[in-house]
């Protein structure tokens, strides 16, 4: 029955956006987010128990404007897919509570999946690849929570994690940045913004891990040759911007702004290439909420090309968290012939991107 | 009347009661796996009663007082269900199950005052004050409130675990110093407020905490 054209259903909550989408096989059919960023804008950040508390507002009211979104009734549904993990531990726990919920009163199969990965499925939806998931393909992937560049084997079975962060995530390291310089959160957008105002090269900020000791070769790799580190740019920042005003000068806070940008921008892509290049990738696909900076783009692009590598950016709204990514990869899980999850699997916010999908009663913890 | 019930203010606990009849139960051994136990009990309770959901005639919610990730995991399980199912939701005071408990228990007698106390973490408890009232429910004085053990009102006994965590502060009544609030008890306070013709409330959760959140201050700086 489920063989083909799985109509699936998938719930996202790993952080601040509670969404559930709906998918024919790669077909898009709703894509229904409600995010509570407004909610954590005084703050500066998003608050884990904020967030928490906003998803189990939210859940019942997105599930059913999904439903009728996607003109489908549960009894359509073919399975249901949910974030298990990484993520926010309390947030991730409304959304599986609630998969497991619909899964025990709908009798349909559940299926606890990666929340990374599923950022990557979404290249399966809306003709963002015309004829699926290419060949040698990676996928960087660039938000609040996350910073890493994956190979993909296959999309159900088979990815590897080149590398990551080490402490903050870029997104993170936008909104430490916008509250140094007072620019408000969420800092990505009014950091690229501004940045187009100032001179990149005004100030020389660190480009984390980017010495030799921590490189070394393609033949002897260092211990984070494709790895990142941000929390030392956001304290240069802080020192560069205290100097200025211990100096009694006005703070260039678009310079500040664009030299960082570049900063970020510019060691987040040469190290995503040169994985990509060290491991035959030859497509790209650029995802997560920082996947819309222009200048992310810009510079991902031109490196790509030089590289001779093919970069692909999902729509926005699908490059954001969302269930229809969850759904999507769902959907290549089911048609894999992949065991569904039970209901009684464990969420996992540390959940490492070779457990696409938990098996029964696992959290996926080595 | 059929009722399936849910609390997970504590420990997670899921009840089947078929009009008085408790035909089904679970109860968790800790307090930090809802997420994982809750579904797999109310499928396995609901299987081998072998009623369909939709035969529910109302899913009852236990809206705290509780740690707040564990009673979120309760709370949407039981608004997902009654979505699903189309059943309608009724909200209890976790603690009123544990009032209706000390009562039916006859640990306190009629028309005494008495006060309810569970595990807030943090050196606190979730309480409320309540008076015996003979054959009707336990009657709601005050609460629920949070606060530690030694801030609750003196002279009278108390019912929950808080009065394990706190003897030095607490009177806990015999053979209720480390209950919990259980789902049987609080389907059957909904019930017989169904029965009465009461209000009943909906499944907001009771917090009784902001998040821990705080609004930055101003930049640190580390030079002068």
């Amino acid at each position: 029955m489920m063989r083909g054209e799985p109509l699936v259903l998938g719930i996202e909550s790993s952080c601040d956006e509670t969404g559930v989408g709906i998918v024919r096989g790669t077909q898009l059919l709703t894509n229904t987010v409600s995010s509570s960023m407004d909610e954590h804008v005084r703050f500066g950040g998003v608050i884990p128990e904020i967030a928490s508390r906003a998803h189990l507002e939210a859940f019942v009211p997105t599930l059913r404007t999904a439903l009728d979104d996607a003109g489908v009734t549960l009894e359509d549904i073919d399975a249901i897919a949910v974030t298990a993990g990484p993520g926010l531990s309390g947030a991730l726990m409304v959304g599986v509570s609630a998969a497991k919920a619909l899964a025990v009163a709908t009798g349909k199969p559940l299926y606890a999946i990666n929340h990374l990965v599923a950022h990557v499925g979404v290249g399966m939806l809306g003709g963002t690849f015309a004829d699926g998931l290419p060949a040698n393909l990676g996928a960087l992937l660039v938000s609040g929570g996350h910073t890493e560049i994956l190979r993909i084997g296959n999309i159900a079975s088979d990815v590897e994690l080149l590398g990551s962060t080490i402490d903050d995530a870029a997104g993170e390291a936008y909104d430490k940045t916008a509250r140094i310089l007072g620019l408000g959160y969420p800092g990505g957008p009014v950091i690229d913004r501004l940045a187009r105002e100032g001179n990149p090269k005004a100030i020389r900020f660190p480009r984390g891990l980017s010495q030799p000791k921590y490189m070394g070769t393609a033949e002897e790799p260092g211990p984070h040759r494709y790895d990142w580190s941000f929390s030392g740019l956001k304290t240069a920042v802080a020192r560069s911007v205290e100097q200025y005003e211990a100096a009694g000068m006005e703070v260039p806070v678009a310079d500040i702004a664009a030299s960082f940008q570049e900063a970020v921008v510019d060691i987040i892509t040469s190290k995503a290439v040169l994985a990509c290049r060290e491991h035959g990738i030859t497509e790209l696909l650029l995802g997560g909420g920082v996947a819309a900076n222009r200048r992310l783009r810009e510079l991902t692009g031109e490196r790509c090309t030089a590289a001779g590598i093919t970069l692909t950016v999902p729509a926005p709204s699908l490059c954001t968290d969302n269930g229809a990514m969850v759904a999507a990869l769902g959907a290549q899980i089911i048609m894999e012939g992949r065991a569904p999850s039970g209901v009684s699997f464990g969420t996992n916010p540390s959940l490492p991107v070779t457990e696409i999908v938990l098996a029964s009663g696992e959290d996926g913890r080595a | 009347m059929l009722l399936l019930a849910l609390d997970t203010s504590a420990a997670a606990t899921v009840a089947l009661l078929r009009d008085d009849v408790v035909v089904g139960r679970f109860g968790s051994a800790d307090t930090r796996s809802h997420a994982e136990v809750l579904a797999p009990a109310v499928q396995g309770i609901l299987a081998d009663a072998g009623v369909p959901g939709a035969d529910l005639d109302g899913i009852v919610a236990g809206v705290g007082p509780g740690p707040f990730t564990g009673l979120r995991a309760g709370l949407v399980t039981a608004r997902t269900l009654g979505f699903v199912w189309d059943v309608p939701l009724f909200g209890v005071l976790s603690l009123d199950a544990l009032a209706f408990d000390a009562v039916a228990g006859e640990a306190v007698e009629a028309g005494s005052a008495f006060l309810v106390g569970t595990d807030a973490r943090r050196g606190e408890v979730y309480w409320a004050a309540y008076r015996a009232a003979g054959d009707a429910l336990p009657e709601l004085l005050d609460g629920p409130h949070v606060g530690t053990a030694a801030s609750l009102p003196k002279d009278q006994p108390l019912a929950g675990r808080a009065a394990s965590l706190y003897p030095d502060d607490l009177d806990g009544l015999p053979a209720f110093t480390t209950s919990d609030p259980d789902a049987a008890s609080l389907a059957r306070v909904a019930r017989l407020r169904l029965l009465a013709g009461e209000p009943l409330l909906d499944t907001a959760p009771l917090y009784l905490r902001e998040s821990d959140a705080k609004v930055p201050g101003p930049r640190k700086r580390a030079t002068a």
